[in-house]
């Protein structure tokens, strides 16, 4: 399955349009919201996870959005977690709502799966040896 | 009649090589296989260990003497206040006392941590000129091995059983819990369950003044009853404390300890605090001793307390057990609540391996409390009067 995680950067004038049912009527695209800030009349931004058999249908998807205006970026920050440093005392994972950091409860081992992370940031200042960073 | 063993034969096969020990986990399915009175035939000694946040730390540390010398009455290390109302150059570094450059992210604890980590620390000290010392101030950096004296004297560790902590309120709240998520997003605990020291002895028959024990990766011993040890804290049928009960004051030197079992730690809007590694041995004396370190989690219980009301008496707002802890969720109030830790298992099951192959090589022998430790009282709250 091809994904791809993108930020798209709404005009105010585009928000009224349902820019997103058409991705997933005419390419066929499965859309997972990450993060929403919409509000009409205002810039919107949206974090979007999208996902179809082929890689072109989400680049023709992509495109279609350019073409009415809305500014894609690449999701390209991430979080990073100094795994030397960790002592895996599991703080981290009380925040993490999208269960990308979580306590394997077999093994007690800290785990953290960066294909969930939606980057909220909330593990930052939740782990208190502060080893957990975002990088652009 | 039934098998008893002492101290004393118990440290004689430590030094024969011939002691059998296992950890506090491993304890449980031979119990739960083979029964009490072969686990006691079999096994002399049961090691615990736990690995977490223990706000209560600090180290008395002595700088030798300046020439001329300075009696110091107010000391500064790194930017972080010492105590320092001792004799001239002695001082006491508390884990939560914070920088005054730094603030809230850099306290006591890391300057702990970087001492023992062998990092030149900055000491500042100011004084008042005496006849014996005419000096008045000092500025200069020191290392662990310059120091003459450097031992951790914690008036509150090892805390034996902890609460539960969720937030009722529509706001995130930022607590020495961890960050505590609204409407019951979550729920925090810290503790090594099962593993935990004053859990597999729950009455102190083997823990007491003088305990030798694993802490921050070399030897201490129990120096007191903690601070706030409440052994009176309502306790279940087989003795165990159903919230917070017993605590000890333990001591040991930095210069044994390694920063893999002793790392500074900042919570979040509250300060920073000392993650500290403890382990202690437990000696299997009798059948007794055996089924209380057998005791899983499953059996041990802890109350869940409303963080978000900022009072002293918090509302208890139920029971759980370590065992649904662990699994990541829990039930209160009709809804499912995802849990996290806040202490490291896998840290303190290091600590329990670690501690066993130190009995086994013969590095470490069991001592005999010089004194119990009290059995009385509950923690009385600070009166205001007007």
């Amino acid at each position: 399955m091809a994904k791809k995680r993108v930020v798209l950067t709404f005009p105010p004038e585009l928000t009224e349009i349902p820019l997103t049912y058409h991705l997933v009527k005419e390419f066929d695209l499965a859309l997972n919201i990450l993060k929403a800030k919409i509000t009409p009349g205002e810039e919107g931004k949206l974090v979007l996870e999208l996902s179809n058999g082929s890689l072109e249908k989400i680049e023709e998807g992509i495109e279609y959005l350019e073409k009415h205006g809305v500014k894609i970026q690449p999701l390209s920050k991430e979080i990073v977690l100094d795994e030397e440093e960790c002592i895996k005392c599991g703080a981290c994972t009380a925040v993490c709502n999208s269960n990308a950091l979580r306590m394997n409860p077999d093994t007690a081992n800290l785990v953290f799966d960066r294909d969930r992370c939606i980057v909220c940031e909330l593990c930052v200042p939740a782990c208190p040896m502060r080893i957990i960073k975002v990088m652009f | 009649m039934s098998l008893t063993k002492s101290y004393q034969e118990i440290n004689e096969k430590i030094k024969k090589g011939r002691v059998v020990v296992v950890t506090a986990e491993e304890v449980i399915s031979m119990v739960q296989d083979e029964g009490t009175e072969k686990v006691l035939e079999k096994v002399d000694i049961v090691t615990t260990g736990t690995f977490g946040a223990m706000c209560s730390s600090g180290a008395f540390l002595n700088f030798g003497h300046a020439d001329p010398p300075l009696k110091m009455s107010k000391v500064w290390l790194n930017d972080v206040p010492a105590y320092a109302g001792l004799a001239a150059v002695d001082a006491y570094i508390g884990a939560t006392e914070l920088s005054e450059a730094r603030g809230l992210e850099y306290g006591g604890a890391h300057v702990i941590e970087e001492l023992i980590s062998g990092e030149k620390i900055k000491l500042k000290a100011i004084g008042f000129r005496t006849d014996c010392y005419p000096r008045k101030e000092i500025e200069t950096w020191v290392t662990l091995d310059d120091l003459n004296q450097a031992y951790l004297f914690n008036p509150r560790n090892v805390y034996q059983n902890y609460s539960v902590a969720v937030n009722s309120t529509a706001r995130i709240y930022h607590t020495y819990m961890g960050t505590l998520l609204p409407n019951y997003g979550n729920a925090t605990y810290s503790t090594s369950g099962e593993l935990s020291p004053l859990l597999n002895d729950p009455e102190y028959r083997s823990i007491g003044i003088g305990t030798r024990l694993f802490l921050g990766g070399g030897t201490g011993y129990v120096a007191w009853e903690g601070t706030q040890h409440n052994p009176a804290q309502k306790r279940d049928e087989n003795g165990l404390p159903l919230s917070g009960a017993g605590t000890l004051a333990l001591i040991g030197d930095l210069r044994e300890m390694n920063r893999k079992y002793l790392r500074a730690g900042v919570f979040h809007n509250y300060g920073t605090s000392l993650y500290l590694g403890v382990g202690i041995p437990i000696p299997l004396l009798d059948e007794e001793m055996v089924r209380r370190v057998s005791i899983s989690n499953k059996e041990l219980k802890t109350t869940v307390y409303d963080y978000g009301v900022q009072k002293r008496s918090k509302p208890a707002l139920g029971m759980v057990s370590y065992a649904d802890l662990r699994s990541g969720s829990i039930e209160l109030k009709g809804k499912r609540i995802p849990t996290a830790p806040l202490s490291s298992l896998e840290k303190a099951r290091e600590i329990a391996r670690e501690l066993k192959e130190w009995i086994l090589a013969g590095r470490f022998y069991l001592t005999e409390p010089v004194a119990p430790l009290p059995f009385r009282d509950g923690v009385k709250p600070l009166r205001e009067e007007v």
